[in-house]
């Protein structure tokens, strides 16, 4: 008998991580998201050399706010649906998952191997993001690298982590990718911003239940010195209080987000039938 | 210890629809069974339990002993399957994609090169090794697929109507392949429609309907038990062309009821009796030297036994 010994969960979960990015790399999706931060980049690149915005160009951490800060988590949210949105549903839907899953492999293993997979693969594209910025801040400012850009960068990549573990979420959830894919796109890019400003313009409640206002330690960690959590305008005898989140909170919220949905995620992967 | 998959009140319903109703059934050593019933009957939903890709509602489905629901990396350690028709990346090529497999299994790096090429040239898929899945037939797919059941080289091996969308040439192609794993002493467990392919490559078959199994023992025994007058139908081949002399010596053998020709070549015989007494005959007809060259169940036979099973069913 010629059975081999199954190798370990772990090294089964980095088989999936490698022909998951082969796949990436071989299907166009990995080259069109780059190209989509790239032009986003290169979009910039040519309003700010043009325009030469006085918000841009202050100073360098000015900059990096008005660059990084507005578009970074765009750039999370579209490489985590590209990469994200179907992983899962697509492996019942297109029926891929019958090739591997009958296999001496824990379910475990494939979801994270795909979450790997589409965390490096997006983490690819940010980083091709950020050469994009250093690049434009060295042509303005020279060599200058502030503290904060750094931390910006990892909450950065935090986001993009907890971003991914939602998708997959929603990708395990559905068996229809197209679904997966829309309640992702809604979600992410209209509904919890839109929730966001109801809550400021009308229940003045910090919205901490919201990856969203997470996120934005981006942002905020750009700008010096760090906005005051709670600020309140007055219109006549009418008080408006807005919440800008702190550090400790937004990485909070962010690494609870991926906690519950990779969880979830999981549960319901280990739990789905493919039938 | 010899190869197992076992059925333990095995049962699987989908809201009130029992799709598989309370299965005891083990299948043990190294021989094929075929796995026969009408659509619908629960064959898919039997093998989908023994890869854990559905749960049963009560019930195991145990492979060597091991359940498979809670211990499934080792459970399936040493069993492969085809299940349905299974779609590859296609943007990965059979090489990739096999060796996605080959790695998930353990197939040692040194050997798997050598793995994958042999299992792809089995199947006749070897020169489009490094071209994209995605552009492959139908067939061609199935074929890759039936290639990584192969690649780790099994004890065990259940296929779900492998032969589906396969060419006739194809189909034959897999049948040979099935009857080599046979002779390299495997467990195989084979759904399948075609009863000539069941007929031809396997020893013994299951049937099942309602998600109830009907009967399961050797090909032959399953038609005398079943057939309307309890005798059972062979089907013998000879080399060279049967004149009515030898017919006639034919029909005096012991408990053969009715001898009548298919053809020049082939001829088919009623007999009375069970395993021993086909091979008493199989012996007596060797001993004859009239250039019999194959003997086995007729296909018709077991297309016969197995409408009436799925009509008393009803
Ligand atoms: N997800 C599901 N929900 C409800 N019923 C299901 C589901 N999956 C299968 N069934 C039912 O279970 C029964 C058995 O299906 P199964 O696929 O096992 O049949 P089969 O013997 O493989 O048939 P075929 O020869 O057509 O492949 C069918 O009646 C089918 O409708
Ligand atoms: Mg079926």
């Amino acid at each position: 008998m010629s059975n081999h010994k199954i190798p370990s969960s772990i090294a089964q979960t980095f088989t999936i991580t490698k022909f998951e990015l082969l796949n990436y790399f071989r299907s166009r999706r990995f080259i069109i998201m780059l190209g989509i931060g790239v032009i986003i980049g290169a979009l910039l690149t040519l309003l700010v050399g043009h325009y030469r915005p006085s918000g841009f160009l202050t100073s360098s951490i000015d900059f990096y706010s008005s660059w990084w800060g507005t578009s970074a988590t765009y750039i999370v949210i579209l490489s985590g649906i590209f990469f994200g949105g179907d992983a899962i549903s697509g492996e019942f839907q297109n029926k891929t998952g019958y090739f591997t899953v009958g296999n001496p492999i824990r379910r475990s293993s494939i979801y994270a191997g795909k979450w790997f997979a589409a965390f490096i693969a997006s983490f690819m594209i940010i980083v091709a993001f950020l050469a994009i910025t250093v690049l434009n801040n060295f042509y303005y400012f020279g060599f200058n690298m502030p503290y904060q850009f750094l931390e910006s960068f990892l909450f950065t990549v935090l986001y993009l982590i907890s971003v991914l573990g939602l998708t997959f979420f929603f990708s395990s959830l559905f068996k229809s990718s197209s679904i997966a894919i829309l309640t992702t796109v809604v979600l992410m890019l209209f509904a919890f911003s839109l929730i966001q400003n109801l809550i400021d313009a009308f229940v003045h409640i910090e919205p901490w239940f919201l990856i969203t206002y997470g996120a934005g330690i981006i942002g905020n960690i750009l700008t010096v010195p760090y906005p005051l959590h709670t600020s309140t305008v007055h219109f006549g005898h009418v008080a408006i209080t807005s919440y800008a989140v702190t550090v400790p909170e937004g990485i909070a919220i962010l690494a609870a987000y991926f906690i519950v949905t990779a969880i979830l995620g999981l549960v319901l992967f280990e739990r789905k039938e493919f039938n | 210890m010899q190869q197992s998959i076992e059925a333990v009140k095995l049962t699987k319903k989908y809201g009130s629809f029992t799709a598989l109703s309370d299965l005891n059934l083990k299948l043990e050593g190294a021989k094929c069974i075929g796995f026969l019933g009408p659509n619908g009957a629960g064959k898919t939903t039997t093998l989908k339990l023994f890869t854990d890709m559905i749960r049963p509602s009560e019930g195991h489905a145990m492979i060597n002993g091991i359940d498979v629901h809670s211990n499934k990396r080792s459970a399936l350690s040493s069993c492969a399957a085809l299940i349905e028709t299974p779609e590859i990346y296609p943007s990965l090529t059979p090489m990739e994609a096999l060796s996605m497999i080959a790695e998930i299994r353990g197939v040692p790096s040194e050997e798997q090169g050598k793995r994958i090429e042999e299992s792809l040239s089995e199947v006749k898929m070897l020169e489009w090794k490094d071209k994209k899945v995605g552009k492959f037939s139908k067939g061609m797919k199935q074929r890759v697929n039936i290639a990584s059941v192969l690649i780790s080289d099994p004890d065990i091996i259940m296929l779900d109507e492998p032969t589906t969308g396969l060419d006739p040439r194809g189909m034959s192609e897999v049948r040979e392949i099935v009857k080599s794993l046979k002779r390299k002493n495997r467990l195989i467990f084979m759904s399948s429609h075609l009863l000539n392919e069941v007929t031809d490559v396997c020893d013994e078959v299951a049937m099942i309907d309602h998600g109830k199994l009907l009967a399961y023992d050797t090909i032959s025994n399953v038609i005398l038990k079943f057939s309307e007058n309890g005798s059972n139908v062979i089907e013998i081949g000879f080399s060279r062309i049967i004149d009515d002399s030898i017919m006639a010596e034919i029909g005096k053998l012991s408990n053969v009821k009715r001898a009548s020709k298919i053809d020049e070549t082939n001829i088919r015989i009623e007999i009375s009796g069970d395993i021993k007494v086909q091979e008493e005959l199989l012996y007596e007809l060797a001993r004859m030297k009239i250039g019999m060259i194959s003997f086995k169940p007729s296909a018709s036979a077991l297309e016969n036994t197995y409408l009436n099973m799925i009509k008393e069913a009803l």
